[in-house]
């Protein structure tokens, strides 16, 4: 077994050093050998299993069917398996991000059924029959969906962690728009009838998203641009 | 999180039956349950999936009010046109609460049950809470308590079984009660109407109780009554942030005017008891009065009577007054929609 130093001496390898006989070990390859190894060792402890089966701490199961990014999916799940969790832990779809993972801080941000919800707080064993959008099927590499485009075109990120969710957001919130959907501005503001796409209501409708790295004036501009329909 | 088993319900009959098993629960948009569920301080052997029973209508009723089912999600009832028009305060309230994400995850009936954002109850590192541990005490009456109640509380001092000082962290709930709203409730041995100021609880001497649902029984919907404050009625959230954020203190006025005179009104708090806190008090103040400034300073001093802060929140008092007093001037000049 490789030392921790091998390891992170492979970790660090610059990719062009990467030959065909010896493929590069990314970030990514390395968490799931090392996931691997951990669910090999959890498996070799037959008795601890059967003991726990017969507890109240036994895992309860469900099926699960449900279309993700437009292709179905049939899944044997633990009941307790949030959508966030099912998303990165089961089917490496690792866009969403887990933050707070208490609805708090909205990076974990998805469609379902093409509304904008928190995957973290949303139990996946009850959504059979759903559709569920993420970051990935949002867009793709040339050919980005206009929320994303607008993001990079502002500039509305720095670290990027919040991004998936922030672009989540601001693709519902332009459909929200579409339908003539209120905000506590709306009526702040005696726009009910009306609500207009300002920099109040871009704030009040994306605060379910936070960014630590405080990169909001450029995130209200690319919502803003948004908005004004020239990308959307 | 504990395992659970799941059940996806087709009927209220077979929801309700299922719920009677013990540690069941209903579970609605799961917003605030799963939350708990995580930290540690609900712990359900079964979830009975209450989404998918058709409660998911918002329908005129026979008496000219509206009927809301209890499964229709926040930002489905704040926009919804017949709300808007008729209901405004309602609307209002829903959209400043929680974020665009949660609302859309939220149902009606489980924001009527939404529980205390008591720092003390949410976290299982402190024993005291005789809310989530009857009997254990309460942490937050010497506790930071910035968040906690002024009106209704009971303080027999910390190590009590009956002290609590929990607030209901609702927004929809205290529009409800300036509204008059009706809870219909379907359990075992039928159906039954409560008014939504007898659904909720004070603290009292069972602070583990925030409502007078029985554990088998489920939210049907909400009946709203004709409206009477559509042309004049205002929500105001006071709050440390502009957004996404619980109320410090929270005003629900909906006024119903003849002229410059008021000829009834509903006025309800949220961020100072354990539940939103109605003056009937202080809406007799108000009716057949001149809408002024010394009408709704009278009504406010009315509604704080007997109200009781502590080390952090003490400010909540005044707070409340100026606070009723703005929201029933917003409401009297009929900005709103």
């Amino acid at each position: 077994m490789a030392s921790c130093t091998d390891l992170e001496e492979e970790l660090v390898r610059d990719e062009s050093v990467a030959t065909p006989h010896e493929p590069e070990m990314s970030r990514r390859n390395f968490l799931t050998a090392t996931t691997a190894l951990t669910a090999a060792l959890a498996v070799g402890l037959p008795h601890a299993a059967d003991a726990q089966s017969t507890t109240a701490s036994a895992p309860r199961m469900a099926d699960l069917l449900l279309t993700i990014n437009g292709k179905q999916q049939a899944l044997p799940i633990d009941t307790r398996t949030t959508l966030l969790d099912l998303l990165r832990e089961n089917l490496e779809l690792t866009g969403s991000k887990k933050g707070c993972d208490h609805g708090q801080c909205g990076a974990c941000t998805v469609l379902l059924n093409g509304r904008r919800v928190n995957s973290c707080l949303t139990l996946a064993v009850t959504l059979s029959g759903a559709e569920v959008t993420t970051i990935e099927g949002l867009g793709q590499p040339g050919n980005l969906h206009p929320a994303q485009q607008a993001f990079v075109d502002h500039d509305g990120f720095q670290c990027g962690y919040c991004t998936p969710g922030q672009i989540n957001s601001a693709a519902a919130l332009i459909d929200e728009f579409k339908r003539g959907e209120l905000s506590q501005v709306s009526f702040e503001t005696g726009k009910t009838d009306h609500p207009q796409a300002t920099e109040r209501e871009i704030k009040e409708r994306m605060s379910g998203n936070i960014c630590r790295c405080g990169a909001y004036p450029n995130i209200v501009a690319a919502v803003r641009a948004l908005t004004m329909g020239g990308v959307a | 999180m504990n395992p659970f088993t799941y059940e996806r319900a087709a009927a209220a009959d077979t929801a309700i039956r299922a719920a009677s098993s013990h540690g069941a629960k209903f579970l609605g948009g799961g917003t605030n349950l799963v939350d708990l569920m995580k930290y540690g301080v609900e712990h359900p052997t079964t979830l009975v999936d209450v989404n998918h029973l058709g409660m998911d209508q918002v329908t005129p009723t026979a008496a000219g009010g509206m009927f809301v089912g209890g499964s229709v999600r926040n930002s489905d009832l704040a926009n919804n046109p017949a709300i808007v028009r008729n209901y405004p305060l309602l609307s209002h309230a829903l959209l400043a609460g929680a974020s665009p994400q949660l609302r859309n995850m939220a149902t009606t009936a489980g924001n009527l049950l939404q529980r205390t954002r008591c720092y003390y109850f949410m976290d299982t590192a402190f024993p005291a809470c005789n809310k989530r541990e009857p009997g254990s005490g309460c942490a937050a009456l010497n506790g930071f308590n910035r968040i906690h109640a002024v009106l209704g509380q009971t303080d027999e001092g910390a190590a009590s079984p009956h002290t609590c000082i929990a607030t209901n962290p609702s927004d929809m709930n205290v529009a409800m009660y300036a509204l008059g709203a009706v809870v219909e409730v379907q359990g075992p041995k039928g159906k039954r109407s409560i008014a939504v100021a007898d659904f909720h609880r004070l603290p009292g001497k069972n602070p583990e109780l925030d409502t007078n649902l029985r554990p088998d029984e489920l939210i049907l919907g909400v009946t709203l009554p004709p409206a009477t404050f559509a042309k004049n009625s205002w929500y105001l959230k006071v709050r440390d942030r502009q957004s996404y954020a619980f109320a410090l203190v929270s005003v629900a006025a909906g006024l119903e005017m003849n002229g410059g005179t008021i000829k009834s009104a509903g006025l309800a708090l949220g961020g100072v008891a354990h539940k939103p806190w109605q003056s009937k008090e202080a809406e007799r103040a108000l009716a057949g009065k001149p809408a002024n400034r010394t009408t709704f300073m009278d009504a406010a001093n009315v509604a704080l009577t007997g109200a009781h802060g502590y080390k952090d929140n003490a400010f909540k008092v005044e707070m409340a007054k100026q606070t009723i007093v703005r929201a029933l001037t917003l409401a009297a000049q009929g900005v709103q929609a």
